[in-house]
């Protein structure tokens, strides 16, 4: 089998394995107390976790790039309470317009 | 915000429609996502480019983006493979990107009701920007919200994987563009409500500080994944409270 060939097999039977192991062994139940209680914390945590990685990686170290301005953009029109879209569309001209100018 | 805001109401109809998804919360799933289908579509044909200078087969490169579908495990398996870095540090590290998926599938699991086949479908929709938009707050989520943000992201993906894959990179490196900011201004947009309880706050900064501890540290994909700690200490630490 080619290299690719494996990678795109088994990466895909693995991710979805990795996505699929709650909902079908699960069966729809509602999660103990316990779990729901860990769950309802679990989105701010990873979401500020993806957030910071996608703001701040580099290559295995952290980096100041002008995706931090794109971000402070992005925050300064959510204060403004502007649809999503437009902080979407802030965050990525400013990000584009930062590294056009260096 | 409009776009988010519509949830609770749609959760609500969803509540009391057991059979399942009305197609209004879908539409406010797909609604919410719309923001991102420009800068998936835009990496989907980068990822399109990269496969195909990395002499993946074009028909092999849209089945990964079908089966996998996460950009950035498939960038980085397909990354290495131009490296040369081999078939099994490619599995490696795309599933080590992948392995968050697991609490996140977890997460979802009360809201996917249905026969196994449809559960396990449904469940193939969430990449980190669906699950997000379906999150309803206190830790429940809306399948129909989970399916209309998931159809519309994975259609921009595996469309634009295959323009990438015959077209080539025509729009350039997406960084360009901006467009590596467009998902954590999402996240951003999506985090900020929840962060007026004590509880979300702290579970915030705490996977926040040790993902960016761990970047320099351990292999890309862990970072995200120990984001969990936080909340199983506050989740114990609540439970000793009451």
């Amino acid at each position: 089998m080619a290299p690719a060939l494996i990678v795109v097999v088994f990466l895909g039977l693995a991710t979805m394995a990795l996505k699929a192991t709650g909902p079908v062994l699960l069966e729809g139940r509602p999660l103990p107390p316990r779990a729901t209680a860990v769950v309802a914390s679990m989105g701010p945590s990873l979401l500020a976790a993806l957030i910071a990685v996608s703001t701040f990686e580099g290559d295995r170290s952290l980096v100041l790039d002008e995706r931090v301005l794109g971000m402070v953009g992005a925050g300064i029109a959510l204060r403004f309470k502007v649809p999503s879209l437009i902080v979407v569309i802030i965050a990525a001209a400013v990000t584009a317009t930062a590294r056009a100018i260096r | 915000m409009s776009h988010v805001t519509l949830a609770p109401t749609d959760t609500l109809a969803a509540m009391s429609n057991p059979e399942g998804a009305p197609p209004s919360s879908r539409a406010a799933g797909a609604r919410a996502s719309i923001p991102l289908a420009a800068p998936v579509f835009a990496f989907g044909v980068s990822f399109g480019a990269l496969a195909e200078a990395a002499g993946i087969q074009p028909l092999l490169a849209i089945a990964m983006s079908a089966t996998t579908f996460a950009g950035s495990a498939q960038f980085a398996a397909t990354s290495i493979l131009t490296e040369g870095g081999g078939a099994a540090a490619a599995l490696i590290a795309g599933i080590l990107l992948n392995t968050r998926y697991m609490p996140i599938g977890i997460s979802l699991s009360p809201a996917l009701d249905g026969p196994t086949w449809k559960r396990f479908l449904h469940a193939q929709l969430a990449v980190d920007e669906s699950w997000a938009i379906a999150h309803t707050g206190g830790g429940r989520f809306d399948k129909g919200l989970l399916i209309g943000a998931g159809l519309t992201l994975y259609l921009s993906w595996i469309v634009g994987t295959s323009l990438g894959v015959v077209a080539g990179g025509f729009l350039g490196d997406p960084a360009r563009l901006g467009l590596d900011a467009a998902f954590p201004a999402l996240f951003l947009v999506l985090v900020a409500p929840r962060l007026r309880e004590c509880d979300a706050r702290w579970a915030a900064l705490g996977g926040a500080a040790i993902a960016l501890t761990l970047v320099p540290l351990a292999p890309a994909g862990i970072p995200i994944l120990v984001a969990v700690i936080p909340p199983l200490l506050i989740a114990r630490f609540s439970w000793l409270r009451h």
